[in-house]
């Protein structure tokens, strides 16, 4: 090493130029390789304050339609970014191929560094390794639908009215957590084929509900059909009009059933319905991953850092600076202390990858108790493995070990508001591992986190009012917001809309837009 | 593969749209705050931003989420003293339990009540003087105007020394001095060589009479080179500017304001809240507004900003003596095709009852036919006097361009100047 370590650091201090940066990418690139890190090409984008804070603004989307809620989200940055009530992130990076990171001009040299390593080649090759960034975005034209959405809203805007365009997407933006198939894989959107397939999808889209609403009995005979409408066989099949409830299975699809079936809605109506269902599926994956994106990062910033180190590419000021921020990055305070607000993903993700590959290269005996399958494996291999096919629920269920759960010091916690006090459930013990694993995963998971509600009927036959389940778990009731959620997706159904809580097939609470008399649930 | 590109320069303000889009969507909530700050703020204050508070429950994008209650595990680091089995006392004022770990969905936008953020003072005056409009603005013929603006125009080898525009001049200089010096250095270079050529001969061979010779010639081109200027008059080039005549509007607005003994300090300081509101609508929507400071008791004079605002007087009250005066400047520096003239006063109501009809005369015989309008405010909580009652019949006479209003307290200025000053369109329908 002494014969590397000769070598001259790439720069020094703190200032930076793109020649040096251009010179740190690519030893950087060289490492990366060495790793065999699978990365889409980089695109990084030196951008000024104001420039991260817009890019903060429209989340991270390089192109965004207009709406008051960026707007709002940019005045919310900006004022607690002057009053230093907040640090900008110092990186921004995007899934798309090529992968867009964004460094501010700002940063030391280090940062600039740290960024380069953190998201150009830790976010980058998670993006394009984990299977469901693999299954639910398609990195080559995220960019180009984002483009195609912006003018297509800004079409709508320019032939209906901004507040038409402004009243669809507040009700769209509310139920966009609701626009993704959870077990479908989606087909990836592309612009090209969406501005040209989407005057045909809107006449088509338009045919469809036509058939469902259809209030005239059928017509025998389709003598009149027009050219291109639907063949006979195709006409009802979904057996709509032959009785039985409708949709024949719940559908956890808001935003796709009310773009498919919502009586009144105008052609272009579902069109932006769609673009926001299509971009609610494309940051679903991110949702997802929190922990396993960050902390994925961080293990490769942390190691090429070192490696930039060991080879004698930096010197020793610019390492400390880095410890120090890295330090800071993945910090997590007790659950006591005045500064926490919840578990840090990036601390927990790291601690994680890092404990992984201890297990690999020195595993101890817990190790080869708990992780038969990859204790003395090659650590590289392994990491790539866990990386690629995991989320974080199945990640943390999977490969957070007795080590890091006594390092963090994890404990379970109890709150039901039957039982007056709260319970300490478990600890970082031998009794408590697999029941503070199992929890912590199931705190991760989507499904925990947000109330499952499904649309179940929508009564074609009668007052065409839609139902919707919320399967009610542990008791936990809706939020106050339910009212307002409702009201919007009234707007964008058309007729009334009812919410059913239910517990085990009770039914516990009944939500109704318009409101109307609660009446007893029978 | 990377690709490095620097977005700096362009695409600034890409959030503006948005950000307008979210203040015309609060427009009423915030008109509510710009309207209290103009209230409140004092007048030397009114050039600067303001902090807008809009309820956070106004405010929200609602989404799905869980309420409160039930049972739920809450995964937290940290463990100090805990074993299984412990009961811990449920933190106090919290709802439904901590809330760690679940990424604060469950109480966000009930924990921040008011959303706050900056207007910039652009913004602030847009919304103080949203919807309005100075009456009777009329489009002066151009030919009239003697308003030029200065634009640049290219360059000349004639200027002044302020307008050098240095790149040019070097590159001019820089240009000429190679030009200069290529033939004398081909001819130093041949020089050169062939001393070179001379001197490579073997000694008995050289001719020192031709060294001598080429020397003397290398040393002379040396000198020459030397002796090309840096720079010279003939490089240097001048920004040219030529005069545009600009089409503008230019309108002179007379502040007519009673300081008489029964004008109290509180009377005074509405005042002056009004004429600052104007004169800051003024500067906000038109280039070139001149203002004309006229002051009053018993007499009247044409006095500075300065003076009309802060410096005291008393005695009686004789209103037409300001308007004369009013009149005559007009007579003198603002000949009626070319300006349009505004006159806003500011009084307490008070007169010498039978200077009220002198008054009206004035105004009906020789101003109002002048004037583009006229706007009179009366500040008194008490029944109106002689001068309220004749004005009352100006009004008759010139509906459209004379307005007459009363103010009690501070509280009330913002609300008459809207209503003075508010589009003409939205008036007539």
């Amino acid at each position: 090493m002494s014969a590397t370590r000769k070598r001259k650091p790439i720069a020094t201090g703190s200032d930076w130029n793109f020649s040096v940066l251009e010179r740190f990418d690519a030893e950087l690139a060289r490492l990366a390789d060495e790793y065999r890190l699978d990365t889409y090409p980089n695109q990084i984008e030196v951008i000024t304050t104001e420039q991260m804070m817009d890019a903060y603004a429209s989340v991270g989307m390089p192109v965004g339609y207009h709406h008051w809620s960026f707007g709002k989200q940019f005045l919310a940055v900006e004022q607690a970014y002057k009053r230093g009530q907040m640090g900008l992130a110092y990186e921004l990076v995007i899934n798309s191929d090529p992968c867009i990171a964004y460094l501010m001009e700002e940063n030391t040299l280090m940062m600039q560094v740290l960024v380069m390593a953190h998201a150009c080649y830790g976010h980058n090759s998670f993006f394009k390794g984990n299977y469901l960034f693999r299954t639910w975005t398609d990195a080559s034209s995220i960019v180009d639908y984002l483009v195609f959405a912006r003018q297509y809203i800004a079409k709508c805007e320019e032939r209906h009215g901004v507040q038409a365009v402004e009243q669809l997407l507040d009700a769209c933006h509310a139920l966009q957590n609701y626009g993704v198939d959870r077990y479908k894989r989606p087909s990836p959107i592309s612009a090209e084929e969406e501005a040209k397939r989407q005057d045909e999808r809107e006449s088509y889209l338009q045919t469809q509900v036509n058939l469902l609403w259809r209030t005239i009995p059928d017509n025998a005979e389709h003598g009149e059909r027009l050219p291109g409408s639907l063949l006979p066989e195709e006409d009802d099949p979904l057996g709509l009009h032959s009785g039985g409830r409708y949709p024949s299975e719940p559908q956890e699809n808001l935003l796709y059933f009310i773009e498919k079936n919502a009586p009144l809605l105008a052609p272009w109506q579902r069109e932006i319905v769609r673009i926001v269902r299509k971009l609610a599926q494309y940051f679903y994956p991110q949702r997802q991953t929190q922990v396993m994106n960050e902390g994925w990062a961080c293990f490769w910033h942390y190691t090429l850092m070192n490696r930039l180190y060991d080879d004698g590419n930096v010197d020793e000021g610019l390492m400390l600076e880095f410890l120090q921020s890295h330090a800071a990055v993945i910090n997590q305070p007790a659950f006591d202390h005045p500064h926490f607000s919840g578990i840090n993903p990036y601390a927990l993700g790291f601690a994680i990858f890092m404990d992984i590959k201890r297990i690999c290269e020195a595993p101890t005996d817990e190790d080869r108790e708990w992780f038969p399958d990859i204790a003395g494996t090659p650590w590289r291999e392994t990491l790539e493995f866990a990386m690629r096919n995991f989320k974080d629920e199945s990640f943390i269920q999977q490969f957070l070990s007795p080590k890091v759960m006594r390092d963090h010091k994890l404990f379970l916690v109890v709150d039901d508001d039957q039982v007056e006090t709260l319970e300490v459930a478990a600890i970082h013990n031998e009794q408590g591992y697999r029941q503070v694993r199992e929890a912590l995963a199931t705190q991760y998971a989507l499904s925990v986190r947000e109330p499952n509600i499904q649309v179940v009927e929508a009564a074609i036959r009668g007052d065409r009012s839609l139902t919707l389940h919320h399967v009610q778990d542990s008791r936990r009731p809706l939020g106050r917001s339910v009212y307002p959620v409702i009201r919007h997706l009234q707007q964008l159904w058309g007729f009334p809309v009812h919410l059913v809580s239910l517990e085990e097939g009770r039914v516990t609470r009944r939500f109704h837009w318009p409101v109307e008399d609660e009446s007893p649930a029978s | 593969m990377t690709y490095f590109i620097d977005r700096r320069p362009n695409a600034k303000h890409k959030s503006a749209v948005n950000r307008q889009r979210f203040l015309e969507r609060y427009r009423k909530h915030i008109k509510r705050s710009v309207e209290e700050a103009v209230n409140r703020r004092s007048i030397t204050d009114m050039e600067r931003g303001e902090k807008i508070s809009i309820p956070a429950k106004d405010i929200s994008e609602p989404v799905f989420q869980h309420g409160p209650g039930g049972a739920r595990n809450i995964v937290s680091p940290g463990n100090k003293e805990f074993v299984a089995g412990d009961k811990i006392r449920r933190p106090s004022g919290q709802g439904g339990g901590s809330g760690a770990g679940e990424g604060g969905a469950s109480n966000q936008g009930e924990g921040v009540d008011e959303f706050a953020f900056t207007l910039s003072r652009e913004e602030f005056l847009e919304f103080v003087f949203d919807g309005l409009e100075l009456p009777h603005l009329q489009r002066k013929p151009l030919k009239s105007l003697e308003e030029v603006k200065m634009v640049r125009a290219g360059l000349s080898r004639d200027g002044v020394p302020s307008r050098i525009s240095i790149t040019r001049s070097m590159r001019e200089a820089y240009a000429r001095r190679i030009a200069m010096r290529a033939p004398i250095k081909r001819a130093l270079k041949e020089a050169q060589e062939a001393l070179e050529a001379e001197e490579r001969k073997d000694p008995v061979l050289r001719n020192p009479a031709r060294i001598t010779e080429l020397k003397a010639e290398i040393e002379r081109l040396e000198k020459r080179i030397a002796g090309v200027p840096f720079i010279d008059t003939y490089d240097l080039r001048y920004h040219q500017l030529s005069a545009q005549p600009q089409p503008s509007n230019q309108a002179v607005m007379f502040c007519v304001m009673d300081v008489s003994g029964s004008m109290t300090q509180n009377h005074k300081d509405i005042a002056k809240r009004f004429f600052l509101l104007l004169y800051l609508f003024l500067e906000k929507h038109y280039k070139k507004v001149e203002l004309v400071f006229v002051r009053h008791h018993t007499a009247a004079r044409e006095v500075s900003e300065e003076e009309f605002f802060y410096s005291r007087e008393t005695g009686g009250t004789i209103v037409s003596s300001a308007l004369n005066l009013v009149n005559k400047i007009i007579e003198k520096r603002y000949p009626v095709g070319q300006w349009n003239l505004y006159v806003a006063q500011a009084s307490d109501g008070d007169n010498w009852d039978d200077d009220s009809n002198i008054c009206r005369d004035l105004l009906v015989k020789q101003l109002m036919p002048q004037l583009q309008y006229y706007a009179y405010v009366e500040i008194t909580p008490h029944d109106h006097q002689s001068l309220w009652q004749e004005y009352e019949s100006v009004v008759k006479e010139f509906p459209e361009r004379f307005a007459m209003r009363q103010i009690v307290e501070a509280g009330d200025i913002y609300p008459v100047f809207r209503e003075l000053f508010k589009r003409r369109l939205s008036q007539s329908q």
